[in-house]
C-alpha cells in the first residue's frame, strides 16, 4: 500500500514532506533553500514535536536514496495492483488528537465530502469490513478507503481535524 | 587631525565594535539585535561618546539598512507562499492584529501620542520578528514540528500586513490627523494594491528582466532597482521600505537565491549599521521614565502573543505542549517594531516612543527566545500530558453520557 506522503511549505525556510509510518510514528525531511537537508522523527510521548533531528550532506542523501531505491522500486511495483485508471487505495491512521475519536464513522461524512469510500476499519483485534455509519471510531483505528488522490488526500485532512 | 581620517576612524571603530557584539551575541546563543542596540545607546546623544564626524554616514546607511532588511524579506518569501499562507491562516492572522496591535494603540493613547502615536505603538507590538522566530525555531530543532507551519504562515502574513501598515502609517505621520489623511491613506493603499498585484501575477518578469549570470551585475540590478523603487515610493508618501518589500516579493525563482547570496552580506552590514543609528539617536535618559510602560506592555503583549498562537495552533488540531510552543515562538518582536518606530519618530512623533520601543524590544527579543525552552523541560510535558489527558477524559464521559 502506497505511504501518505504530506507537503508542508515552510516560508523563507523551505519545504517539508511528512510520512505517517505504519508504526504510528512520524517521519519527516526538510529541504532547505539554502540545499541542506534535515530528517526527524516524531517524539512518541508527543507526536507534534520531533525527538531528534539529523543533518544530511548532499553525499550522505544521496547514498541515503540509494540504499533505499531499491526497495522502493519494489514497493512501487506491488502498489500498481492496487491503482485501478486513477483509484487509489489507502490507509489512513486515527490519530490521538482527531477531532473523530469517540464519534461515529458517519460524522466524518467521508462519502459526501470526498466521494471516498471506506471499505474497512483495521483494528488491533481485527478488521472491520464495510462498516455502517453508526461504528464508533477511535485512536489508533487506521480506515482503509478507496478513492481518487485527490479525495484521499481531502480525507487525511478532515480526519487530521485540518 | 583632518576630517577624512576621523571619519574613517569613526566608521571603523564602530563596525568593529559591532563585529565584537556579534560575536558575543553568538557566543551566548541570542540575536546581535539587542546588543547592538544598547551598544548604540551607550554612544549616542546623551551616551558615554557621542559621534561627530560619521553621523552622515551612519544615516545614509541606516536608511539603506531598512530598505535592504525588507528587499530581503520579500526576496524570501515567494509569491505562492504568501497567497497560500493568507488562504490557509487568514483568521489566525486577523486575531493576531486584534490581539497585540490593540494593547499598543490603548498604552499609546494613554501616554497622551494621539491617534497617530497610538497606531505606531500598535504596530510595534503587532509583529512578530521573522528573523528572530525563524532562527529560533531552527536551533531548537522545531522546523519538523507539526506547530511550525501554523507559527511560519502567522509570521508571513504579519509582513505582508506591513506591506499595507507602513503606508497607512507613513500617510498619516504626513498629515498627523484622521480626516486630512484619507485620501493620502487611499492612494498609498491604491498604489501598494497595484504594485503588490505585478509582484504577484508578474513576478517571473520582472525576475527576467534583473536575472544575470554574473553575480556582480545581478547585485547591481536587484539593489539598484531597490532603492529606485523605495526612492519612487517615499515621494509617493508610500514609505520607502515598503517599496522594498515589493520588489523583494516580485523576485522569486532561481533569481532569487541567488541575489539572496549576494545580498545577505550587505544587508547584515547595513541593517547593522540601522539598529546602531536607531540606538545612538535614541538618548539613554528618555529611556528611564518608559522603563514601566515598556515592561508592562512586553508583560502584556507576551501574553497576547502566546494566546495567538495557542489559538492558531489549536484551531490546526495541535496538541496542547504544541499550542504553547507556538505561542512562545511568536513572542519576540524586533526587526519591525524597530523600522516602525523609526518612521514614527523621524514622521515628527513624540521622542519617547523610540526609547519606550528599544527597551520593549530588548525586553523580549531577549526574553521570548528564553521563555520559549520551557516547553522542551520535562516538568512542562508532563504537565501538558496530564491536561491533554484530563480534556480526553471530559470529552469522552461527554460523549458517552
Amino acid at each position: 500500500m502506497p505511504a501518505h506522503v504530506e507537503r508542508a511549505e515552510l516560508p523563507g525556510i523551505g519545504v517539508r514532506h511528512d510520512i505517517n509510518t505504519e508504526a504510528g510514528r512520524r517521519l519527516s525531511i526538510i529541504n532547505f533553500r539554502d540545499g541542506g537537508r534535515e530528517l526527524a522523527i516524531s517524539d512518541e510521548d508527543d507526536p507534534d514535536r520531533a525527538e531528534g533531528t539529523l543533518a544530511l550532506t548532499d553525499d550522505e542523501a544521496t547514498a541515503l536514496s540509494e540504499v533505499l531505491g531499491g526497495s522502493l522500486i519494489l514497493t512501487q511495483m506491488a502498489g500498481l495492483r492496487d491503482q485501478l485508471a486513477g483509484l487509489h487505495m489507502e490507509q489512513i491512521p486515527m490519530r490521538a488528537d482527531s477531532p473523530f475519536v469517540g464519534r461515529p464513522l458517519g460524522d466524518t461524512k467521508a462519502r459526501t465530502r470526498t466521494r471516498c469510500s471506506i471499505v474497512a476499519i483495521v483494528r488491533d483485534d481485527g478488521v472491520l469490513p464495510s462498516p455502517s455509519p453508526q461504528d464508533v471510531l477511535d485512536a489508533g483505528d487506521s480506515l482503509i478507503v478507496v478513492g481518487t488522490r485527490e479525495g484521499l488526500d481531502k480525507l487525511v485532512r478532515i480526519i487530521n481535524g485540518g | 587631525m583632518d576630517d577624512g581620517a576621523l571619519v574613517l576612524i569613526e566608521i571603523g571603530a564602530l563596525i568593529l565594535g559591532i563585529g565584537l557584539l556579534a560575536r558575543l551575541a553568538a557566543r551566548l546563543g541570542i540575536s546581535p539585535i539587542p546588543l547592538i542596540l544598547i551598544g548604540g545607546l551607550a554612544f549616542g546623544k546623551g551616551g558615554l561618546l557621542p559621534i561627530t564626524q560619521g553621523a552622515e554616514f551612519i544615516e545614509i546607511g541606516a536608511e539603506i539598512g531598512v530598505i535592504l532588511l525588507l528587499l530581503l524579506l520579500g526576496i524570501e518569501y515567494s509569491p505562492t507562499e504568501l497567497i497560500g499562507s493568507l488562504r490557509r491562516s487568514r483568521m489566525a492572522g486577523l486575531i493576531d492584529m486584534l490581539l497585540n496591535a490593540v494593547p499598543g494603540a490603548l498604552v499609546g493613547f494613554l501616554l497622551g501620542w494621539g491617534p497617530v502615536g497610538a497606531m505606531a505603538l500598535g504596530g510595534i507590538t503587532w509583529v512578530t520578528s521573522s528573523g528572530v522566530a525563524a532562527k529560533m525555531l531552527h536551533d531548537l530543532g522545531r522546523l519538523t514540528n507539526r506547530e511550525t507551519p501554523v507559527v511560519l504562515s502567522i509570521v508571513v502574513i504579519e509582513d505582508l500586513a506591513m506591506a499595507f501598515y507602513l503606508p497607512i502609517l507613513t500617510a498619516l505621520l504626513v498629515r498627523m490627523d484622521l480626516g486630512g489623511g484619507t485620501l493620502s491613506v487611499l492612494i498609498a493603499l491604491a498604489v501598494v494594491s497595484v504594485i503588490l498585484y505585478i509582484a504577484l501575477r508578474h513576478s517571473a518578469t520582472v525576475s527576467r528582466l534583473v536575472w544575470s549570470r554574473s553575480a556582480e551585475v545581478l547585485l547591481f540590478s536587484v539593489l539598484g532597482l531597490a532603492l529606485l523603487v523605495s526612492g519612487l515610493a517615499a515621494q509617493a508618501h508610500v514609505s520607502a521600505a515598503v517599496g522594498a518589500f515589493l520588489v523583494g516579493i516580485a523576485i522569486s525563482g532561481p533569481v532569487a537565491a541567488h541575489a539572496e547570496r549576494v545580498l545577505t552580506p550587505l544587508r547584515d552590514l547595513f541593517a547593522s549599521v540601522f539598529f546602531l543609528f536607531f540606538g545612538l539617536s535614541t538618548d539613554p535618559r528618555d529611556l528611564v521614565p518608559m522603563l514601566i510602560p515598556a515592561v508592562a506592555l512586553a508583560l502584556a503583549t507576551m501574553a497576547t502573543k502566546i494566546l495567538t498562537g495557542y489559538l492558531a495552533a489549536r484551531s490546526a488540531g495541535i496538541g496542547e505542549a504544541g499550542r504553547w510552543r507556538a505561542g512562545l515562538a511568536l513572542t519576540p518582536r524586533g526587526e519591525f517594531s524597530i523600522v516602525i518606530a523609526g518612521l514614527a519618530v523621524a514622521g515628527g512623533l513624540d521622542r519617547s516612543l523610540a526609547a519606550l520601543a528599544t527597551a520593549y524590544v530588548l525586553i523580549t527579543i531577549i526574553a521570548g527566545p528564553l521563555l520559549s525552552r520551557i516547553p522542551d523541560t520535562r516538568r512542562f510535558a508532563r504537565w501538558t500530558k496530564r491536561i491533554q489527558a484530563d480534556r480526553r477524559a471530559r470529552l469522552a464521559s461527554a460523549s458517552s453520557s
